[in-house]
């Protein structure tokens, strides 16, 4: 009897604990629809909404962010993902240092980072290219300790090493025992990796922003500077558009997983 | 259908493997046969060697020095993955994104062993079946028991039909009951596919009760290798004596083979002192247990297993010994009851005195 209302009473206070989150968490986003709806005359209208598309140097910078975005999981996918993977089979003597670098980038402040590398990009745009694309070098720094996390904590909940070691007995190769057996087992660790990476470059203003190259960030920050009503409603774009994507990313990935299993039974 | 099941079976030779570890000597030298079909344990305490053996066969683990034979060929510096052998891990490694299913028929869609998927599906389920987890076949690991998955990786490891099978202590990380019954499947399941193989444990009860021989390691060599009853009855070291088994140790005069303990004449082993004073080891099972009015000794206490009883006595001379007794005979034999304890002749491994 006693558990049971117990229970109710614990019911009742997670319940309210999350009432009173997503309140707080949505309404601030509330707020940014209420405001980006209205103009300097009092009405209601899509006008600022409308107006995003009249932004060619947005438009371009959205772009490049995505483009950005595209870069670093790749490099994610085929340098980080190697690595970790190799070091945790192969080096186990190599893990701290390794975990340690990837950690430093959480650890060094943005702006210490930018003034760092401001002459090596400045180099860089001199004599190699200027293009904004250079910045996913910095990002895929930026973006270590998340994806060395996930990736970490997806390699130590299982015993990689066993799995390696039985499919290697079992006739494997080296790349069927890593594309058959380790990446599918850690493959919730590298899309949580990538997508806290996605979001990471998507939202990165700081570095873009001193190092002069228009991201999609920086340019909202711009024309924020002249219009409020259409700063807001990109704002508001961009968050529901990254949401989206990290909303959607992972469920089409387990969606294929899961054809794959049917089509294997 | 075990004709179907049925493997082959390879004779292996392991000679002279050598192994170390830093400072650390893992394998000095072991040199060990195994016969077609044979199911060989290799028992010791941790840091004995044996798993280092068990990997060194299956190309996991590199060697110093030594040769490895299979067959008649030399496989010493062949790839894990072109051994053909199966193995049963002590930790789970089930992949945990297959179903068990696909566990089994995984060794099937690689090179080495590639079958066309109707094969393939009939042998996982053949095999799946021959382990009795033919109603689980599209459960994923997270969702059997952890006997389950092991049976599931035995099942694995035979789909391949492997030359040699090795088992590295999987029966370990199991409750008690489960372990038992699963021991006896395992051999059930090795004895119908006949194939060779080598299982490494530190559970004496474990490897005395599946294998044909037992192999006891200590410091990176072979100390013995014998039957299991031979194993027991005829240790050739005090350490293989004390390892397998319980002994007492009894002190006494050793000269001519034989030890005066218990008033009594007793045969020695081979590799035991020849002469001076020695610590027989004898085991409970050995000593006669009498209540008389001539004791020689008192019952400390007495605990009762079954079809046997262990008793705990104190010898007026010889210190604390335990002596097994069968039930039957040890209703008069309560705590506190004077005791004439003597000893069945059998021979006995002596020691010299530390």
């Amino acid at each position: 009897m006693s558990s049971s209302n117990q229970s109710l009473g614990t019911k009742t206070w997670r319940r309210a604990i999350i009432l009173f989150v997503t309140i707080y968490l949505l309404l601030p986003i509330a707020a940014m629809l209420d405001f980006s709806t209205k103009s300097l005359s009092g009405k209601r209208g899509l006008t600022s909404w409308r107006a995003i598309f009249n932004q060619p140097d947005l438009i371009a910078a959205v772009g490049i962010s995505l483009e950005l975005a595209l870069i670093v999981i790749a490099l994610v996918f085929f340098l980080v993902v190697p690595t970790v993977v190799w070091v945790h089979l192969k080096l186990p003597k190599l893990r701290r240092p390794i975990e340690l670098i990837c950690l430093l980038p959480l650890a060094i402040p943005g702006i210490v980072l930018v003034v760092g590398i401001a002459s090596i990009y400045r180099w860089i745009s001199i004599h190699v290219t200027e293009s904004p694309l250079m910045l996913a070098a910095v990002y895929s720094m930026l973006v270590l300790p998340y994806t060395y996390r996930s990736l970490s904590a997806a390699l130590n909940s299982v015993d990689i090493h066993t799995l390696a070691e039985a499919s290697r007995t079992l006739g494997a190769s080296t790349y069927r025992m890593l594309f058959g057996v380790v990446f599918p087992t850690i493959r919730s660790g590298v899309m949580s990796g990538a997508v806290i990476a996605i979001a990471l470059v998507l939202g990165e203003y700081t570095i873009s922003s001193i190092l002069n190259f228009s991201t999609m960030q920086v340019e909202i920050s711009l024309i924020g500077q002249t219009d409020g009503f259409i700063a807001v409603a990109i704002s508001l774009a961009s968050l529901v558009f990254v949401f989206l994507l990290l909303v959607v990313i992972p469920t089409t990935v387990n969606r294929k997983n899961e054809v794959v299993e049917v089509e294997h039974s | 259908m075990s004709t179907h099941v049925r493997g082959s079976s390879a004779a292996v030779k392991l000679i002279g493997l050598e192994k170390s570890f830093g400072s650390v000597k893992a394998l000095d030298g072991l040199t060990i046969e195994i016969g077609p079909g044979e199911l060989v344990a290799l028992l010791g305490p941790s840091g004995c060697g044996k798993t280092t053996a068990l990997r060194a066969l299956a190309g996991l683990q590199n060697l110093d020095r030594g040769q490895i034979f299979v067959d008649e060929k030399d496989v010493t510096y062949l790839a894990p993955n072109r051994r053909n052998m199966g193995m049963v891990f002590q930790a789970y490694s089930l992949f945990p994104h297959m179903s068990a299913l696909e566990n089994v028929e995984y060794g099937l869609t690689l090179k080495a062993h590639r079958t066309s998927s109707d094969k393939r599906s009939a042998r996982g389920k053949e095999l799946l079946d021959l382990v009795g987890l033919s109603t689980h076949a599209k459960h994923y690991p997270h969702q059997l028991s952890g006997g389950q998955q092991q049976r599931v990786a035995l099942a694995r490891a035979l789909a391949i039909s492997p030359q040699v099978l090795l088992l590295d202590e999987p029966l370990s990380a199991l409750d008690a009951k489960v372990r038992t019954q699963l021991r006896d499947e395992i051999r059930r399941i090795q004895l119908e596919v006949g194939t060779t193989t080598l299982f490494v444990t530190h559970d004496q009860e474990e490897a005395l009760g599946i294998a044909d021989r037992v192999g006891v390691m200590r410091g990176g060599i072979l100390e013995q290798i014998a039957i299991p009853a031979e194993l027991y009855d005829r240790p050739v070291s005090a350490f293989v004596a004390e390892f397998v088994g319980l002994t007492n140790p009894i002190r006494g005069n050793v000269a001519d083979g034989f030890i005066e303990i218990l008033g009594l004449r007793v045969p020695t082993l081979p590799g035991s002192i020849t002469s001076g004073t020695g610590v027989a080891l004898v085991r409970p099972e050995s000593l006669k247990v009498e209540a008389t009015s001539e004791a020689n000794g008192k019952v400390f206490s007495a605990s009762f297993l079954g079809a046997s009883c262990r008793l705990t006595i104190d010898l007026s001379e010889d210190g604390r010994v335990v002596a097994q007794v069968p039930s039957s005979d040890a209703a008069s034999l309560g705590a506190g009851a004077n005791v004439k304890v003597t000893f069945r002749s059998t021979p006995v491994f002596v020691k010299a005195p530390q």
